[in-house]
């Protein structure tokens, strides 16, 4: 394979550009991964490796991933919260890359919430 | 944690959580020495001399959603089960910087594992902090500094899904040349 360079991100760069200004409103999700201590010991990293896959081999453009820390409830990690635009963000609980796999192609990209991995509705207050 | 890597997820988590702007992640490999040092250094708020005192206890955490806090205890355990040390320093107002030495032959101690998933989270769930990253094994050297690579993006954000997937095989193909391995 040939080395990346940096000229290879400004490809990128272009094209993200150019993808962009087709488009208005572009996020339609927005996940997140919790990666406090406990979601990291507990495969976090792994599930957010998943997601990315998944989003890179669908070509999905209106996806956005983050992080965020503990929300106390460290027993149920790897904690993955999916917010579709205009809806309650769904918690799901004991995640690993298999069922994050599951939920990107059911729940995020077809509308299905997976209720047997779902943990709560609704957000939580992080102090 | 299974992996060194995770643990640098973990500390440099906490250097985001202290607002650091920048975060410098510093690992050696030394196998002249048979020593694998790696350094964590932020410029966020840091700690008191009280707060810093507290830090290596489980029991004790800034956060308000739970009662333990096993980020830096288990990080000092998992050196000290390979002969090696640890040492964290702290100013308030001016950052806190957490160094780690392993016994790099050690049979406990963790492989590196996953660096460029490491590195994939840390810029996903935080944007705006700089990484500066440097691998040094013998003679070869890995950097990888997000402040430039921001400034290559023009306003493209950085955690752009493409922008991850580009920096993840450039940290890959980066560690590989210089001959760091997942052990």
């Amino acid at each position: 394979m040939a080395k990346i360079k940096i000229e290879d991100l400004k490809k990128i760069k272009e094209k993200i550009q150019a993808e962009t200004s087709l488009r208005a409103g572009d996020r339609r999700v927005k996940v997140t991964v919790h990666m406090g201590t406990c979601g990291i010991a507990s495969g976090a990293r792994g599930v957010l490796d998943a997601l990315m896959a998944e989003i890179a081999e669908s070509g999905a453009k209106d996806i956005a991933v983050t992080t965020s820390g503990c929300m106390g409830l460290c027993s149920r990690e790897p904690l993955v919260t999916v917010e579709v635009l205009d809806q309650d963000p769904i918690k799901y609980e004991y995640m690993n890359p298999n069922k994050m796999r599951q939920v990107f192609k059911r729940h995020i990209l077809q509308g299905e919430i997976q209720t047997p991995f779902v943990l709560a509705k609704g957000a939580e207050i992080v102090k | 944690m299974l992996e060194l890597s995770l643990h640098i997820l973990d500390i440099a988590e906490n250097s985001t959580r202290a607002g650091a702007k920048t975060v410098w992640i510093d690992i050696v490999e030394d196998q002249e020495k048979d020593r694998l040092t790696i350094e964590i250094r932020d410029d966020g708020e840091g700690m008191d001399q009280e707060t810093l005192r507290k830090a290596l206890d489980p029991f004790f955490t800034s956060k308000k959603v739970r009662r333990v806090g096993l980020g830096l205890p288990m990080l000092a355990e998992a050196a000290g089960r390979t002969g090696g040390r640890f040492e964290i320093k702290s100013t308030v107002g001016a950052g806190t910087q957490v160094r780690v030495e392993f016994r790099h032959s050690h049979i406990d101690r963790q492989p590196l594992g996953d660096i460029p998933g490491t590195f994939m989270a840390l810029i996903a769930g935080n944007p705006q902090v700089n990484f500066e990253y440097r691998h040094r094994k013998g003679s070869g050297i890995f950097v990888l500094d997000t402040a430039e690579i921001r400034k290559e993006l023009d306003g493209v954000p950085i955690n752009h899904t493409d922008v991850l997937h580009f920096l993840r095989n450039m940290i890959r193909e980066g560690l590989e040349e210089i001959g760091v391995t997942n052990h």
